[in-house]
């Protein structure tokens, strides 16, 4: 029974005044009916249960009103007999204050139960029989987390377990809802001990740890497996171990710890370290789920605070509003600071006082308005290290704190940040009153937050990734097509060019444009037997892409489900494919009965260029190309100069305006751009002299040099503008040198120096015949250029 | 009733930031009566100045910064920071110096910094070292203590030393080397032969006259600090020890050569006052346990090493704990606690994911 085994050290942990008197000193109470219970769905961890129930129904006690959806779930109750009046969200108590699925029931105060099925010797079912019973009574872990207990007490056929332990530590201050449930219900306890020991193939050590600041339950429980020994030898083997009060030893880990001096490894769960560790209470509810087939519709809970006129431990139904609660223990709103569902450690606040009782709810605190004040702000934080000597988990919480407040992520990572119980031991003792747990939880959502859309965005990437691989593919499929068409287009074309040759082979001449112009164009066009060809081609593409699309959807890997999005999706690019293949039929129904006419008139076109003029359709090329040919021809050439010395001068205009853009951005086009300059003067010159030629004088003078261009001299001679092109040249060439590298460099160089020399050469034999005034400076030329080559070469 | 959405815990420990800092401020106060005894009104007029000041210079920048001043006032840091300066210069020494000592402090070493909490340095020993190197002579003559005075001599009165110190109106013989001066100049002679011949050592039982006392002084007030648990004993006992160490291991059995003995070292200069009022100030230490142990130790090491071989300066404990509190970062990063659950201590950089992660 009571044994010597050892008790381990928990590292850091606090006292904090434990408050558990003054809701011990009444007895186990219960609460009348309540007018109405809202009995949620979610009330475990898990996925929540599927309403089984009409709105209208009558239900028994113990009746299913909520089926388990999947292991990972727990069935849920009707509490009494009633009626079901709603099924709607309503609030539930949780740390977001947020709404849930309930089944709403109006009593009848029958209290009517259902037919149930009792169980006189567990022992002769078997393991996967009896956890059945205890899954549909829907049994789930009462200390406060709602794990489901079916799936707890399943453990993989690796994980050896070896230690149950039954947690009737209750650490947190004010809470005495398990201490009372080892009061009254020892024995049921004991049972129920044994029951998991069976379930769990009887493991080595039973352990009952309790802490040392209750000996009334101590003692209730140590008589309880005193009375079972006698008549069950296994119960002998319980061993209950009363451990030094300090808060935060009820957590599993924590207890886990303490009792066997093992650890559970960061992200594993006890059962990888052979030990289950389950709440008294729950044991308790798995005991009865068992024996009476009795499904989980009440527990007790600790109504405790000084806002409260009556402070006690009641059972109470399941879905009982704690609104209702409160107002049976007077409740005195005034002077409540707050209402926490839980510890004042631990638990959290809540926003909505008409949620219910849930199968996690061990603890009511209404705490009066100088029991808990308000928190007082936070000041800096000193790094005394105090929060860290007080940490069971041997973290460093200055360091968290300082990382979530820079939202380090990385370094929350590797600070451990996920291996923090949110205890609350920290901002217990922070001399700072820095709310430090609070930063570990908006850091730890921001982490998942994050994580998540890590996740989505490389699986988005991912798909991209695929869709560029595809499309690049498919590009080069229609390169490849599109230049196996080119091909056979030059051959059409060759062909069809020699059939003109030598059907218009007379009447046509390199000087007339306008059958120039209609050969060019009848020989892009092709003949109507390859133009039907392509359009039924487009019809039969057209038919493909509707077949494909209208395929059903099928989920594949990258895709596992199909959504409404996609479904949509695919109606529009079917309508599309539609569309196009009526359009692509439509052009094939009109070419069909158009065939012949296209090409008459063309023929007719050509054959009477002038006549036809006032009729031409400017869509049709063939038209458009002669009208423009015969426009140009019907042009004295006077006309042609005229209009050809304006766009020069447009031109030329065009070009000043660049190099003085050039000039200003210090661009390195400006040489070229000066040179292009030039030229335009130079063919303005010659249209000038054409038009004198013509016997015309044209107005204004020719422009000069470029007045944003002072180094460049005046065109004297054809010579000298030509030589300053090619300094221009040549800068042009060095600036371009730049980005070769050095042997490129030098070979362009000298084959550039070369031909310079060259050219400078022949100027200066010019000059020379025809004694130039600059024949000395051509000379110099000359000479540096040879020096130049020399020095590279 | 408005239910505010109050986060756990819900609950919370009597302590405060401004009580730890009272508590500190009121450790100090056998120190300060050890030093007042032997060295006269001179220190508690450097601690008022210093404390006033230090305050003044808080409110300031606090307004600057546009921050409730009585909220950060409440803290009592600054007022720790003033007390710590105050005894740490020399008393008698000119107003001027207080008063740069506490600018020093309060706005260069810990508001620059961003205040409370973020300073990486220990403010008073930032402001006592500043000074050291630009004022030696002032930050240097020490009074002579009460056992030394000649027969008849008194300590200076009130009127003579707000004299001295406001209008620098010289004291006759006020001042005398000290014990760690006395041994750092010593050349020659045995340990024995020092005690013997030197006064400050013949007025003294174990560590020179005066000096002694104030230390034991100091070590008691850091025992009662240790007592309401301010802080953990890792930081100032593994300096103690690391300087009992070092001083051990150069003894050199009382030669010429010895940098003399660990009694000598525990109860001379700054010793106590470093180990329980500087070496413990949680803003510029390490922070882990393990981290506190070995940042204290090196404090002792450093301490004995610039003391003994120094060439300069007679202590050591304001250069050994700011060459520290550059260190103490580093010494973070080697030792973080071994998390439950974990194999082994996680460097303070290693972001993958471990053990399955979450």
């Amino acid at each position: 029974m009571t044994s010597l085994i050892k008790v381990w050290e928990l590292p850091g942990g606090i006292h904090p005044p434990e408050h558990k008197d003054q809701s011990l000193q009444l007895p186990l109470g219960r609460v009348p009916l309540p007018p109405v219970l809202v009995i949620p769905l979610n009330q475990h961890m898990g996925t929540p249960a599927q309403p089984v129930v009409q709105v209208g129904e009558r239900v028994l006690a113990g009746q299913l009103i909520g089926a388990a959806d999947g292991t990972f779930s727990a069935n849920t109750h009707a509490s009494t007999s009633g009626t079901v009046i709603a099924i709607e969200e309503r609030a539930i108590p949780h740390p977001s204050g947020m709404n849930s699925e309930s089944v709403v029931i109006e009593p009848d105060g029958k209290d009517e139960w259902i037919e149930l099925t009792p169980c006189e010797d567990y022992r002769s079912l078997d393991r996967l029989t009896l956890l059945d019973k205890i899954r549909a009574a829907g049994v789930a872990g009462l200390g406060g987390a709602g794990f489901p207990t079916a799936v707890k007490l399943a453990p993989k056929s690796t994980q050896v377990i070896d230690t149950l332990i039954l947690n009737g530590a209750e650490c947190e201050p004010y809470i005495t809802a398990d201490d009372m449930l080892m009061q009254v219900r020892a024995a049921e306890l004991v049972a129920g001990t044994l029951l998991l020991s069976h379930i769990l193939h009887h493991p080595k050590n039973l352990l009952i740890g309790i802490e040392d600041n209750k000996p009334k339950a101590i003692a209730a429980v140590k008589a309880a497996v005193a009375g079972a020994a006698v008549t069950d030898p296994e119960a002998a083997n319980i061993q209950v171990v009363v451990f030094p009060t300090k808060y935060p030893s009820g957590g599993a880990k924590q207890l886990t710890q303490i009792l066997t001096g093992r650890e559970i490894p960061s992200g594993h769960h006890s059962a990888d370290i052979g030990v289950i560790c389950v709440n008294v209470g729950t044991a308790v509810a798995a005991w009865r789920a068992v024996r009476f087939g009795e499904p989980l519709v009440s527990r007790v809970t600790t109504m405790v605070g000084d806002a409260l006129a009556t402070q006690r431990n009641v059972d109470v139904l399941l879905g009982t509003p704690i609104s209702y609660l409160l107002t049976q223990h007077g409740f005195n709103a005034n002077n409540a600071s707050r209402v926490v569902m839980g510890g004042p450690m631990m638990g959290f606040t809540l926003l909505d006082l008409a949620a219910p009782v849930i199968k996690t709810t061990n603890c009511i605190l209404a705490p009066s308005k100088q029991e808990l004040p308000e928190p007082t702000p936070a000041q800096a934080c000193i790094r005394c290290g105090i929060c860290a000597e007080v940490c069971p988990a041997s973290l460093l919480p200055q360091q968290l704190f300082w990382y979530a407040q820079a939202e380090d992520f990385d370094r929350l990572e590797s600070h451990n940040l996920f291996d923090c119980i949110e205890c609350g031991a920290c901002s217990y003792v922070c001399p700072s009153t820095i709310p430090l747990v609070q930063y570990y939880r908006a850091a730890k959502g921001s982490i998942r937050l994050h994580e998540i859309e890590k996740e989505k965005s490389d699986r988005s990437r991912q798909r991209f990734e695929f869709r560029q691989e595809r499309i690049a593919k498919e590009e080069a499929e229609k390169e490849a097509k599109r230049v196996a068409r080119q091909k056979a287009a030059e051959e059409a074309k060759k062909k069809l060019a020699e059939k003109a040759a030598e059907t218009a082979a007379a009447p046509v001449s390199s000087a007339d444009p306008i059958s120039a112009a209609a050969v060019k164009v009848s020989a892009t066009q092709a003949t109507p037997d390859e133009q039907k060809a392509k359009l039924e081609r487009l019809v039969a593409a057209a038919k493909n892409t509707l077949e494909f699309q209208q395929k059903p959807l099928v989920p594949n890997k990258t895709n596992p489900v199909i959504s409404e999005e996609q479904l949509v999706k695919q109606q529009v690019r079917i309508k599309q494919a539609e569309l196009k293949l009526a359009e692509a039929e439509q052009k094939l129904a009109d070419f069909i009965t158009g065939l012949g006419t296209t090409p008459a008139a063309a023929a007719s076109a050509a054959a009477a260029p002038i006549a036809a003029e006032p009729a031409v359709d400017m869509n049709d090329p063939v038209a458009a190309a002669i009208a423009r040919a015969q426009a140009k021809l019907t042009m004295s050439p006077e006309d042609k100069a005229r209009a050809n010395l304006e766009s020069l001068r447009g031109r030329l205009a065009k070009a000043e305006e660049k190099v003085a853009a050039a000039k200003a951005d210090g661009s390195a086009n400006l040489d070229a751009l000066q040179q292009g300059a030039e030229k335009l003067q130079q063919k303005i010159a010659e249209a000038l002299a054409e038009l004198s030629a013509l016997g015309i004088e044209d107005k204004p003078a020719p422009v000069a040099a470029p007045a944003t261009e002072p180094a460049a001299p005046e065109p004297v001679s054809a010579e000298q503008s030509a030589a300053q092109a090619a300094i221009e040249k040549a800068k042009a060439k060095a600036a371009a040198l730049a980005n070769m590298s050095d042997d490129e460099k030098r070979a362009e160089q000298i084959q550039s120096l070369q031909t310079r020399l060259t050219k400078a050469r022949e100027r200066l034999a010019k000059a020379e015949a025809e004694n130039d005034a600059n024949i000395e400076a051509f000379r110099a030329g000359v000479t540096k250029l040879e020096e130049k080559l020399q020095e590279l070469a | 009733m408005a239910l505010l959405n109050i986060t756990s815990p819900h609950t919370h420990g009597a302590n405060r930031t401004g009580r730890l800092m009272r508590l500190v401020v009121y450790a100090t106060i056998p120190g300060i009566v050890a030093l007042t005894h032997f060295f006269g009104i001179g220190v508690l007029i450097n601690v008022l100045l210093a404390s006033l000041s230090c305050i003044a210079f808080e409110a300031l920048v606090m307004k600057l910064r546009a921050r409730p001043i009585m909220f950060y006032l409440r803290d009592c840091s600054a007022l720790v920071t003033g007390v710590l300066i105050g005894v740490s210069l020399p008393p008698y020494c000119p107003w001027w110096l207080v008063i740069s000592a506490s600018f020093v402090a309060i706005v260069l070493a810990k508001q620059l910094y961003g205040g409370m909490g973020f300073n990486p340095f220990n403010p008073a020993m930032v402001a006592y070292v500043l000074l050291l190197i630009s004022f030696p002579v002032q930050m240097t003559q020490w009074a002579t203590p009460l056992p030394m005075l000649a027969d008849g001599q008194t300590a200076p009165s009130l009127v003579a030393a707000l004299d001295k110190i406001f209008f620098s109106i010289p004291i006759d013989g006020y001042s005398s080397a000290t014990v760690l001066d006395v041994m750092k100049q010593n050349s020659g002679l045995t340990l024995d032969d020092l005690y013997q011949q030197q006064p400050v050592f013949v007025e003294g039982r174990w560590a020179g006259a005066g000096w002694e006392w104030v230390n034991i002084a100091f070590l008691l007030g850091g025992i009662y600090l240790l007592y309401k648990k301010v802080f953990t004993w890792h930081a100032p006992i593994s300096m103690l020890l690391a300087l009992v160490v070092m001083s051990a291991l150069f003894y050199d059995s009382g030669s010429s050569n010895s940098g003399g003995s660990p009694t000598y070292h525990l109860l001379s200069g700054a010793t106590m006052l470093g180990a329980f009022f500087i070496v413990t100030d949680p803003v510029s230490s390490a922070v882990s346990t393990r981290g506190r142990i070995v940042y204290g130790a090196l404090i002792g090491v450093l301490i004995y090493v610039i003391r003994a071989w120094g060439t300069s300066y007679p202590d050591g404990v304001g250069f050994a704990v700011l060459l520290m509190n550059f260190a103490a970062p580093f010494i973070d990063y080697y030792t973080t606690p071994r998390t439950y659950g974990h194999k082994k201590p996680r460097r303070a950089t290693d972001a993958s994911t471990q053990d399955g992660g979450h």
